[in-house]
């Protein structure tokens, strides 16, 4: 017994250690550039691919070879990192809040298909560790040497992390900027090398994480998306910039799940519980719990507020005559739509529509409200959920099991927000997010009542329904319907209100705003409307699946509207309407899609930084067909 | 008419004794200055008449009405306008947006999806605009003004609830000299138009002694003096805070 | 905005209505065919090639029909949604006749539940979920592969010779390991009934940890070991279970561990004396198995994989159906499906008709190694119809047509 209890803490460590590797290089990214580098998990995929390759390269039989190739491949992510630095992110630091992650995205497509184009699709099996190649008798069982190995490796690489941040003056500059980057530029400091300098020990970073795995881990292109949310795990349950706070949140998240793994099955009042499968959600559970008593991770601290950094956002435009001439206009143009186009447009505009009514509840958070939601998709998924149980198990007709979507939108965001709405910035994303992996964990595994991993078939919409052209006309004016109601809510006393509580807390707080309450309200609003979007989405796909709240539609949503552009109103809808549309017709014919999608959201990054619907605002106030904000 | 009366206020942070048993009042119409040397207590004393901070012991009433314990925003509702030593407004709005917004407050307003906001208590957001001199920049954003106007928006903000009492932090840190006097002289006016107590804290002395009615003194967190300006200009013991800490408080800055 | 812009923008959305609805001219037979491409690249890659090669070989043979055969593929993105979308697209531009292919289960029975709503025939190649032919089952679905179901029976044989008492069970954490644990434990349960399973591990699908896993599957000390992993988290299982000693006096029973796909990555760690279902290609000698293997290995100077003879044999049930049912229209296509035989590479295959799944079986056999890589050896093929449920069982799971 007790023996195994040492061996699964061993195995904790040994798994904490590339986890605090990789974490630490996101964490310490995050601290300087406020980047939330989604291309973290790419960087580290690229590590085991590198290692794999340069270990051949150098011979796989040597103690050299091995640890040579592992410290090439790490030198190589860095550089690539380095790159990926002075090519794109530079262009865009100025960009409003979290447009980097936009590029970032864009680059986790990119990377992924030029691994599946140098690599091969194959998972590739690493050598074992030369000269650790077996194992050593611990109380009995045999233990890995190479396991040994990694538990040391954690450990000094913190070491080393915690001498270069603490004797040298590159390390001061980069605690100083952490704390204060507004301020270490106004010390003349070249802002510019630094951002270099820490995008490389970053992704160098990164790449030892993935390289010290390949005696563990195949090469495999699965890994970039594996990979990230683990380590966002760990740097918010460690505090943002901690790098101390990272390597304790490893080590917690490790342990967790090697004693989840060691428990096995539990018998409680009779009922089995599997903690083995507790694994697939156990980090996010502990981040929720951690955020929730610790708002700003175990060791982080608050973090100072942005000066200057971002655009300030221009006053709303009023929804005046020309914007509901406007309105009118498109409603008249997709009403022409069934006349002039084949079946699958109108497939494919509902999609759009659905998207869009999407996109806009989650700008609606972003935008109005000041909350960056990385779990999104819960309410939509919840939505579709909602519909489909209705529709299912209680039997009800299909226009009544289409009001369930709002209601378990809604009230799903009522329960997650009230939490949520506790935290700010990133922790509030990460909180998000947290909730989101748990409903869809529940509903991945409850396969009495969900249908599990294979989701819900069969929920189509009722006979008069049926015919496409009139799908189409009812999920358009809901669609819109909700869109249009949001946009109303926004110039609404209720919208000025969370934009008042995201522009000043402490003003809004003194004028006897409950800033709060409103946001709990906004958010449970926002999780509403997506859920309509969520049921009109079941009864327009048939069948709905967990992927319906899975991060990857989360993250489609914030790439809508940061596409679109957070700062415009009808950004989201742009954004949706792009996003869609080129993922359809890039996906249908070409075999590398995922590249040139990525390339082609890089090039609009790059382009316009303000998003699609920002720059077509600019362009249109410069020519006069808008009215030049009183500036 | 006594509209906040203040008595045996105290707050201590671990051990160190921010306030110390301080009491004054205010009356409506009155401007009363609370001034001191850096560390006297001026915020941490302030920051318990707003809410922010909860005194270890003593009474704040307004109006007959206990005040601590409350939140900024209840205390708000009874009539209480703030402004902020940095200002704050809501940048992404129009000044007159800034208006309407504490408006919509005010009336319990804030609660409608559907009325648009941007022409609710359009004309009661003029004329507070006009009473503080920004109406001809009333379709500005507020982000792009100047500092001083700003200050003349967060006055606007703070009288749109017909406050009984204004408390103004610093309400002239960094501005121009000549602005300083300008502002609070507009502020003695519309508090006298309107009967409003103002209670304010000030290092400007020019300031103080130009527009205050009444002047109090805190220092170590103990009040050492409270008068007209004539007496709290004659009064030894602040001559000699006044002195023991460098500043000179004839000549202004 | 004035006049003109509105009109410009008229014109402008005509024009895009206009480009995004293509022309079409039908002197082909079009399938639609789907598959997540990037999600699963490592096992549909040398499908794709396995379809793309029985179409260049139907179309040399003067085609189906007097026109050429075409297949429309489109990467469904594997997820359930974007499939439907691309269903929809395949079927009402492309004008496809019928669908094809599919990977993933939660795909799969999205894609079969169109095909009923819209009454489309859909031969689901790969996705191995018992739902699809069974509790889910509809008359536009068939499906080719030899299911979970089929696979851990053709193991249970077997197992139960081994007369092994405590097992211990490691499944991928979602349907299919799932529904392979329930079918292994009901199988043995039946055939040895003194049979004990000691722990069951489910790790995350892709995020197995391997050595925890192995210690506390070791510290239940079982006799034998019934597994589905498969792909890295099947190699992180095999190296650490390896290093820790796991697999010492331990039989390990392992479904799919015999394909290429999964056991060439192992290379010379391919874990000896297990059992697996799975695919010898190089020592396969019948006939319709060497023609396709040479044409195969001529047209892509590569050999073979599974996924190559999924994809395959694919094309092949759709021309079957097509010269049977000597017309495109789907319910006349739907009702030859019913009893379709042909031959594949594997040997003759026929589509049920209690359950429209097919009969190609798979093959059974223990991981040895030769020349540093990982074969099976011992193989048998075991033909799918000998390891379904009694026909009576399957009209109690599946609904009536």
């Amino acid at each position: 017994m007790l023996a195994n209890i040492v061996i699964q803490f061993m195995n904790g460590l040994a798994g904490a250690s590339s986890l605090f590797l990789v974490a630490a290089g996101l964490s310490i990214i995050f601290g300087v550039s406020r980047i939330v580098n989604f291309a973290h998990g790419s960087l580290y995929m690229l590590g085991v691919y590198l290692a794999y390759m340069l270990v051949e390269f150098f011979g796989r039989s040597s103690i050299f070879g091995f640890w040579g190739g592992v410290l090439m491949a790490a030198l190589c992510v860095g550089l690539i990192g380095v790159v990926i630095e002075i090519v794109v992110l530079r262009r865009i630091y100025r960009a409003p809040e979290l447009f980097q992650l936009l590029a970032t995205f864009a680059l986790v497509l990119v990377i992924k298909d030029a691994a599946l184009y140098i690599w091969g699709a194959e998972d590739l099996v690493g050598p074992r560790a030369a000269g650790l190649r077996g194992a050593v008798e611990i109380l009995g069982k045999r233990f890995p040497q190479y396991d040994l190995a990694l538990i040391a490796i954690g450990p000094v690489v913190l070491g080393l992390l915690w001498l270069l941040m603490n004797r040298t003056r590159w390390g001061t500059l980069v605690r100083a900027a952490t704390q204060d980057r507004e301020m270490v530029g106004a010390l003349g400091v070249n802002q510019s090398g630094l951002f270099t300098g820490v995008f490389f020990l970053g992704a160098f970073l990164a790449g030892l994480g993935g390289a010290v795995q390949l005696p563990r881990e195949p090469a495999q292109l699965a890994l970039d998306i594996t990979v990230i949310s683990d380590a966002f795990v760990v740097v918010v349950v460690g505090g943002m910039g901690s790098i101390g706070g990272a390597f304790l949140a490893a080590l917690l998240i490790a342990q967790a799940k090697a004693f989840c793994i060691g428990i096995g099955d539990v018998s409680i009042f009779g009922t089995v519980f599997s903690f083995s499968k507790f694994t697939l959600v156990v980090e996010f559970v502990i981040m929720a719990v951690v955020l929730v008593v610790r708002p700003w991770g175990l060791l982080g601290k608050q973090q100072g507020t942005q000066r200057g950094t971002f655009m300030v956002e221009p006053p709303l435009y009023p929804l005046n005559r020309n914007f509901w001439l406007a309105v009118l206009a498109v409603v008249v143009l997709l009403g022409l739509v069934p006349f002039g186009g084949d079946g699958y447009l109108l497939v494919l505009l509902i999609d759009i529509a659905v998207f869009a009514l999407f996109a806009v509840t989650l700008h609606f958070l972003m935008g109005p409200s000041g909350m960056v939601s990385f779990g999104h998709a819960a309410y939509f998924g919840l939505g579709c959920y909602g519909a489909a149980l209705a529709l299912l198990k209680l039997k009800l007709p299909m226009e009544l099991a289409l009001f369930a979507a709002p209601l378990a939108g809604g009230l799903g965001a009522l329960v997650f927000g009230w939490f949520c709405v506790r935290l700010s910035g990133v922790y509030l994303a990460m909180l998000t997010l947290a909730f989101a992996q748990i409903a869809w964990s529940v509903i991945y595994q409850w396969d009495a009542f969900t249908g599990g991993s294979n989701g819900l078939v069969g929920l189509w919409p009722s006979e008069w329904l049926k015919d496409r052209t009139v799908f189409y006309a009812f999920a358009l004016l809901l669609c819109i319907g909700g869109i249009l109601f949001l946009w109303r809510v926004v110039h609404a006393p209720f919208g000025y209100a969370l934009r008042a509580g995201r522009d000043s807390a402490l003003r809004a707080d003194a004028i006897g705003i409950n800033v709060r309450r409103f946001q709990w309200f906004g958010f449970t609003l926002a999780g509403t409307f997506a859920g309509l979007a969520g049921g009109l989405f079941a009864f327009s796909k048939g069948s709905i699946s967990p992927e319906t709240l899975a991060v990857p539609r989360s993250v489609d949503g914030l790439v809508m509207v940061l596409l679109g552009g957070v700062q415009t109103l009808t950004g989201p809808v742009a954004g949706a309407a792009v996003f869609t549309w080129l993922q359809d017709s890039i996906a249908r014919n070409t075999e590398y899609w995922r590249a040139i999608l990525g390339l082609t959201i890089l090039v609009i990054v790059l382009a316009f930084p303000q998003g699609i619907a920002g720059f077509t605002k600019q362009v249109a106030t410069r020519i006069g067909v808008m009215r030049r904000e009183a500036a | 008419m006594t509209v906040l009366s203040v008595s045996n206020l105290s707050k201590a942070f671990g051990g160190v004794k921010a306030v110390q048993d301080v009491a004054f009042s205010v009356a409506a119409g009155e401007l009363l200055a609370l001034i001191g040397p850096n560390g006297a207590g001026k915020s941490t004393c302030f920051n318990m008449l707003n809410g922010q901070l909860r005194p270890d012991s003593g009474i704040v009433n307004l109006l007959g009405r206990s005040l601590v314990g409350m939140k900024p925003r209840d205390i708000w509702r009874l009539g209480v306008g703030r402004t902020f030593q940095i200002t704050a407004t809501f940048n992404s709005m129009t000044v007159r947006e800034n208006i309407q917004m504490a408006l919509l407050s005010h009336h319990n307003a804030l609660l409608s999806l559907w009325k648009s906001a941007n022409e609710m208590y359009l004309d009661e957001a003029m004329v507070l605009l006009d009473r503080v001199g920004m109406a001809d920049q009333s379709e500005r954003p507020c982000g792009i003004l100047a500092y001083g106007d700003i200050k003349r928006v967060e006055l606007a903000i703070a009288l749109a609830n017909q406050p009984k009492l204004l408390l103004m932090d610093e309400p002239t840190a960094g501005m121009a000299p000549n602005e300083r006097v300008n502002l609070m002289a507009l502020t003695a006016r519309l508090a006298r138009q309107d009967n409003i107590a103002v209670l304010f804290t000030e290092h400007d002395m020019d300031v103080v002694f130009a527009q205050a009615d009444r002047i109090i003194v805190l220092n170590r967190g103990r009040l050492i003096a409270e008068g007209s300006p004539m007496e709290v200009r004659a009064n030894p013991e602040v001559q000699a805070v006044y002195l023991g800490s460098g500043v000179t408080y004839a000549g202004g800055h | 905005m004035d006049r003109r812009s509105w009109l410009k923008l008229s014109a402008a959305f005509g024009a895009a209505m206009f480009a995004m609805s293509g022309a079409q001219a039908q002197d082909t037979i079009k399938i639609g065919e789907m598959n997540s491409y990037k999600n699963f690249a490592a096992f549909l890659e040398p499908y794709k090639k396995g379809w793309e090669l029985a179409v260049e070989q139907v179309n040399a043979s003067g085609g189906l029909l007097g026109k050429k055969l075409e297949i429309v593929s489109r990467d469904d993105n594997g997820n359930p949604g974007d499939a439907v979308r691309m269903a929809e697209e395949l079927v009402t531009r492309e004008k496809v006749s019928f669908l094809i292919g599919t990977f993933p289960s939660h795909v799969g029975l999205a894609v079969a539940s169109f095909a009923k709503e819209k009454k489309v025939l859909f031969i689901a190649a790969e996705p191995l979920t018992d739902k699809i032919v069974w509790d889910q089952g509809n008359k536009y679905t068939y499906r080719l592969r030899a299911s979970t179901y089929m696979q851990t029976a053709m193991l249970v044989p077997e197992a139960a010779k081994l007369k092994k008492k405590r097992w211990a069970i490691v499944y991928p954490n979602y349907e299919y390991g799932q529904s392979a644990t329930a079918a292994f434990k009901q199988l043995m349960k039946q055939a040895q009934p003194d049979v004990e399973f000691v722990i069951e591990q489910a790790p995350p699908l892709g995020k197995i940890e391997a050595g925890a896993v192995a210690d506390a599957i070791a510290a239940a000390k079982p006799d034998a070991i019934f597994s589905s992993l498969f792909g890295p988290d099947l190699a992180k299982f095999v190296r650490e279970g390896q290093t820790r000693d796991l697999f010492k006096g331990v039989q390990v029973f392992n479904l799919l561990a015999g394909e290429p796909e999964y056991l060439d990555p192992l290379k010379d760690e391919a874990p000896t004396g297990w059992w697996v279902t799975g695919y010898p290609w190089y020592a396969i000698n019948t006939p319709e198995h060497k023609a396709f293997a040479d044409a195969y290995q001529k047209r892509f100077k590569d050999y073979p994989r599974l996924g190559s003879i999924v994809g395959y044999a694919t094309v092949q049930s759709a021309a079957a159906v097509i010269k049977k049912a000597g017309t495109l229209d789907t319910e006349k296509l739907v009702a030859a499906m019913k009893g379709l035989t042909h031959s594949t590479p594997l040997g003759n295959i026929t589509y049920r008709p209690q359950d429209n799944q097919s009969t190609m079986g798979a093959y059974v056999g223990k991981i040895g190694l030769k020349d540093g890589k990982g074969v099976m050896t011992d193989w048998y093929y075991a033909d799918g119809a000998k390891f379904l449920p009694s026909d009576a069982d399957v009209a109690k799971m599946r609904p009536a047509d």
